[in-house]
């Protein structure tokens, strides 16, 4: 059977089971739409929280970053799991006994405030429709190659599926769909990753391969062939090169830990469980799941590069049999050309591509002497890498047809919970909290229907001229929403004395400070040529990128906000109560509107 | 706060701080400041900085939530605050 066919068997198989699935579990009330009733097992709730969170960005679009930036991407290791230890530590069990729908709420109450309300669902919002534009990017890489399409063509159809089964289920359907999609997604990363590793090193175990010797039966470990192969070409050395400076990668790291404990959608998974223990255990059971698919993405991204390495420089580098002649590329680069993401150009003419670092000068200068003129690999997408990496692999149809539906898994997994959060804010916060209080159940349900509809669309439309690569992008959503949810959640439950004033400002300042600086970098709303300063290295701030700067904007929030608080009145007593109240787990109750 | 929840409360914060130590440690430190001498140090064909930084600090992280939910629910019940 060939791959066409077999790829849209099982990715039509897959659709069926999670469009069955969102059907048999749909919402019927607003406490399913929103918390599915609160009947979810914690270990239930740790998969559909690591589908929901694993996203493009992780199953599409890490790997490949991994495999460009080798140590540096390590942030995105550490920054993304790091931040379950605070959720779990810090956050979790608190919310839980609060015991209401979404964040807003929580810090509407705990700040008395329908103005602190009403900031904290435009933080979110903001933080929300950013990260679902990365959604949008990784659902538009992943369509077009399934579909053989231009990218804008599989990013519209990608958006016409999220709109279905998102606006249909609900929260009890998604987090039912999701365990499905988790157990897709998992598979199709690992199946593959367990066949290159095994390809490329004899160990079966990609965590252990990647510390392994290469199966070459020449004794050199896999890491120092990678190393040697990308620096003989020009490029920096694997396993020390460092993502913009080591003060970048720290802050960097420290924004994704936070803004992961600051983002709605999977902090609202933690309403979902019926008991403040579960709480602190689903948090746990998340971070397992993640783990299996983290701790395996480096092995994936190594080898990936070290493949992709050998197939352009097929033999030794300089003499003109050592380079792959562009009449016999492999199939897969030509499946990828399509797509518009991989794109090459015989510069010097010779009928074979030269793939080097023509930025490195004292390279180019060797370079020149063999006759290169210039990179010939003009375009290389890193967001195809996992996609790509079982076809250049030479792996079975199979895995590949089933890569695609895990990585389609993943995009519409965590689409649709973002999407949740974003009509759960503006019909419970917004409509029922604030503007109108009187509006029934069912109207409820449909302004929330209507809500993610329009959110879509507009990150369908952000999503046709991306930020950055789908990881870049979710970054950026991740400082968001760590420089204004994150300190005032923690602050609300471990400091007392936090009050009104307080929160709104540091919200207020810490999210302007983030987006200022991302946009005064990226462009207003992302729009390209609306930059002021540019998008580069030596106009940033202590060479802080754009994408890491949201500890920043913490740091300014929880200055503001201790300042602030300082100088007015403290909270009323009966708020320092409910702060008393929710440290303990004792008479956590079914949840309560109100 | 009564005396036995406000214990409970600094109980909390101990464990709590403790574990926040173990988990900059793994991260921050051996992942990133550490990185260089840790590096030297080889597992296999892996730097232990390297090691730390993509695999090392989520083994730690799993081990930190599963300590924090064991000793967490043994508090509960020591001072008597546990959900019935």
């Amino acid at each position: 059977m060939d791959l066409q066919t077999l790829t849209y068997i099982v990715v039509g198989f897959t659709f069926a089971l999670y469009i069955g699935i969102a059907f048999w579990a749909r919402a019927g009330t607003t406490g399913e739409f929103y918390a599915a009733g609160r009947g979810v097992h914690p270990v239930a709730n740790g998969m559909a929280t690591a589908a929901d969170w694993m996203s493009a960005a992780s199953f599409i679009s890490m790997a490949g970053l991994i495999a460009f930036n080798g140590y540096g991407a390590s942030v995105f290791l550490m920054g993304w799991t790091g931040g379950y230890v605070l959720l779990a530590l810090l956050l979790a069990p608190y919310l839980r006994k609060f015991g209401k729908f979404t964040v807003p709420e929580f810090i509407g109450d705990r700040y008395y405030s329908r103005t602190a309300r009403i900031v904290a669902v435009i933080c979110l919002i903001l933080a929300s429709v950013t990260y679902v534009i990365g959604q949008m990017k990784g659902i538009g890489v992943a369509f077009s190659r399934f579909l053989e399409t231009d990218y804008d063509t599989g990013l519209f159809i990608g958006m016409g599926i999220v709109f279905i089964y998102a606006v249909m289920g609900g929260m009890k359907g998604i987090t039912y769909t999701q365990i499905a999609q988790y157990c897709v997604l998992i598979f199709a990363y690992t199946v593959p990753a367990v066949f290159v590793s095994l390809n490329i090193t004899g160990n079966p175990i990609p965590q252990m391969g990647i510390g392994s010797t290469m199966a070459d039966g020449s004794g050199t470990f896999m890491l120092d062939k990678l190393d040697q192969v990308v620096t003989d070409l020009g490029f920096k050395e694997y396993t020390t090169q460092v993502m913009g400076s080591k003060l970048n990668m720290f802050v960097y790291t420290l924004s994704l830990m936070i803004g992961t404990a600051g983002l709605p959608h999977v902090i609202i998974r933690f309403f979902t469980v019926p008991k403040v223990k579960d709480a602190r255990s689903s948090a746990g059971w998340a971070l397992v799941f993640i783990a299996i698919l983290y701790t395996t993405a480096p092995a994936v991204g190594s080898m990936a590069r070290l493949n992709l390495m050998n197939t352009i420089q097929t033999g030794e580098v300089g003499t003109v049999e050592g380079n792959i002649e562009i009449a016999n590329v492999p199939q897969w680069m030509l499946n990828w050309e399509k797509t518009g993401l991989l794109q090459w150009e015989d510069k010097n003419g010779d009928g074979r591509i030269q793939y080097y670092n023509d930025k490195n000068a004292e390279f180019v200068a060797k370079a020149e002497a063999w006759g290169w003129k210039g990179n010939e690999m003009t375009k290389v997408d890193r967001d195809i890498m996992v996609l790509a990496n079982p076809e250049i692999a030479k792996l079975p149809n199979w895995v590949i047809a089933l890569v695609v539906a895990g990585g389609l898994a993943a995009a519409l997994s965590t689409a649709a919970g973002l999407l949740l959060a974003i009509a759960s804010s503006i019909s419970h916060d917004l409509l029922k909290g604030v503007f109108m209080p009187d509006i029934s159940e069912k109207n409820e349900l449909m302004a929330g229907r209507i809500a993610m509809a329009g959110a879509i669309g507009l990150a369908g439309y952000f999503g046709l001229h991306p930020p950055d690569f789908a990881a870049g992008t979710v970054a950026i959503a991740f400082g968001l929403a760590a420089s204004s949810i994150f300190p005032v959640l923690m602050m609300g439950i471990f400091y007392k004395k936090m009050n009104r004033a307080g929160a709104i400002w540091g919200m207020i300042s810490g999210i302007g400070v983030t987006m200022l600086y991302v946009f005064q970098h990226k462009g207003i709303m992302f729009v390209p040529g609306t930059s002021f300063l540019g998008d580069m290295g030596p106009n940033w701030f202590l060479g802080i990128s754009p994408n890491a700067f949201g500890a920043v904007g913490a740091l300014v929030n929880f200055a503001v906000a201790t300042v602030v608080s300082k100088v007015t009145a403290p909270p009323p007593d009966h708020i320092q109560h409910l702060v008393e109240d929710i440290r303990v787990p004792k008479g956590a109750g079914a949840a309560s509107d109100h | 706060m009564n005396k036995t929840a406000e214990q409970y409360w600094k109980a909390n914060i101990r464990l709590v701080s403790i574990l926040l130590v173990i988990w900059f440690a793994c991260s921050f430190l051996f992942g990133i400041i550490l990185v260089e001498p840790l590096n030297t140090i080889k597992i296999g064909g892996v730097g232990l900085g390297f090691w730390f930084a993509q695999n090392g600090s989520i083994y730690t992280f799993l081990v930190l939530i599963y300590v924090y939910t064991k000793r967490m629910n043994a508090l509960d019940v020591e001072f008597d605050v546990h959900e019935d």
